[in-house]
């Protein structure tokens, strides 16, 4: 999940009898799936909550770009370098919608944008984790593509209408990036030295359980995770969407030939689904905090990217200006 | 950024068919907002015309207006073919 872990400000559940007319009216249009659009009544609470939880999603796509950016100039061929940077761009376009569908709440693209620099706000933890070979991009594209769909899919039904339609638009891009990352990994293992085979089990032990860590924590009773349900931003649990991810991936990855580093990793005939082993939670949360190989240097290019492109953003508004200043002198 | 102005776009995916709201983007003037919009809205052909708009120059109805608006049309039901009864003889009109 792009977003793991939102907070709602939800101690618990409210009844339907402690809700005012207001929120009553509210769920009551939630729950028969109508959705809420920007300039209709929501609660406090879910206007801050979407705000967050899309800031993060548009914020993941955004760093997102960067541990693929590290292989634009180390492409194997032109073909490779032309299909990473389409990727690359329709991440960055994947933030620019989702930081739309932010402002329609009400915030402010630059202050939630300072939030990540100052490390307030979060992303995807699996950004984090260094590219080191050219696998990598296939295995990035294969599997953390793959998660993201499996969490976009369902959110394609969340109940705020701006939201839902940037992750309609996001899901019909992102089959492009799962099937071009799925390729990379199939040509190097048809075709590959036993050198290029072995980068591409290499990447994908190294990024499987990062890839499985971003559907977030367990499922718990936490009002944060009612709450979400109840308000339909979040539609299936955190555990259910790991399981999607697991039992449509363990085909492929042994389509490619490969394994996957986990022991515990077998089908179960009585469940119909794959069982797999315990996730080390003490990663996940070490690298959600900040901690993770590679997330002060994400941090420094995202502010970097910003500081160093100010004087474009100055130029384009003096030249505006300017435009402006000659139209009317005409 | 939020210094520059909000832009709406709206594309036209097909000849024939209506411009439809797409989204939006920031932009330093509409030249530029135009340029945005064809990066970020049609990158796979979805479009051979495109509108932008300045958001605040769109003035839209306002929810609480919405019976205000709409509800004097729901009780005008002999506005639709479907309310004159025609016997089978006549035929599909």
């Amino acid at each position: 999940m792009y977003a793991q872990l939102v907070e709602t400000g939800a101690k618990r559940l409210k009844t339907k009898e402690e809700m005012s007319p207001e929120e009553r009216e509210f769920q009551e249009k939630v729950d028969a799936e109508t959705k809420i659009e920007p300039k209709n009544w929501m609660p406090e609470g879910y206007r801050k909550t979407l705000i967050r939880q899309i800031s993060q999603h548009a914020h993941s796509e955004v760093v997102g770009m960067l541990p693929e950016g590290n292989w634009v100039t180390r492409a194997p061929t032109l073909k490779r370098k032309l299909q990473l940077m389409a990727k690359i761009q329709d991440e960055a376009g994947h933030g620019l919608y989702l930081y739309s569908a932010m402002e329609t709440l009400g915030a402010d693209r630059d202050e939630e944008i300072e939030k990540l620099h100052q490390g307030k706000a979060k992303y995807s933890s699996i950004f984090n984790y260094p590219t080191l070979n050219w696998a990598d991009m296939g295995a990035v594209g294969w599997l953390v593509d793959g998660a993201a769909i499996v969490n976009q899919v369902v959110l394609q039904r969340t109940s705020y209408g701006p939201y839902s339609r940037a992750m309609i638009r996001i899901c019909k891009e992102e089959s492009f990036h799962q099937r071009q990352g799925y390729k990379i990994l199939l040509d190097m293992m048809r075709e590959g030295t036993e050198e290029q085979k072995a980068m591409v089990q290499d990447a994908i032990n190294r990024l499987w359980w990062p890839a499985l860590m971003m559907f977030g924590p367990h499922d718990d009773e936490s009002p944060n995770s009612q709450q979400s349900m109840a308000w339909k931003i979040k539609r299936k649990s955190n555990d259910e969407l790991r399981q999607m991810f697991i039992d449509q991936t363990v085909p492929q990855l042994e389509f490619l030939g490969c394994t996957a580093p986990d022991p515990d990793l077998k089908w179960n005939e009585e469940t119909g689904h794959y069982d797999f082993g315990e996730i080390n939670w003490q990663e996940f949360y070490d690298v959600l905090k900040g901690n993770g190989p590679c997330n002060r240097e994400r941090i420094k290019t995202r502010k970097n990217a910003i500081d160093e492109g100010a004087w474009v953003r100055e130029a384009a508004v003096a030249y505006a200006e300017k435009q402006k200043q000659r139209a009317q002198a005409a | 950024m939020s210094e520059w102005r909000l832009y709406e776009v709206f594309v036209r995916s097909k000849h024939g068919l209506n411009h439809k709201h797409v989204g939006s983007v920031h932009a330093a003037d509409a030249e530029m907002a135009m340029e945005n919009a064809r990066d970020l809205y049609t990158r796979r052909n979805e479009g051979v015309s495109i509108w932008v708009v300045p958001s605040d120059a769109i003035t839209a109805s306002a929810s609480d207006e919405k019976e205000v608006l709409f509800d004097p049309s729901e009780d005008k039901v002999y506005r639709h073919a479907s309310f004159y009864k025609l016997p089978d003889e006549v035929g599909h009109m």
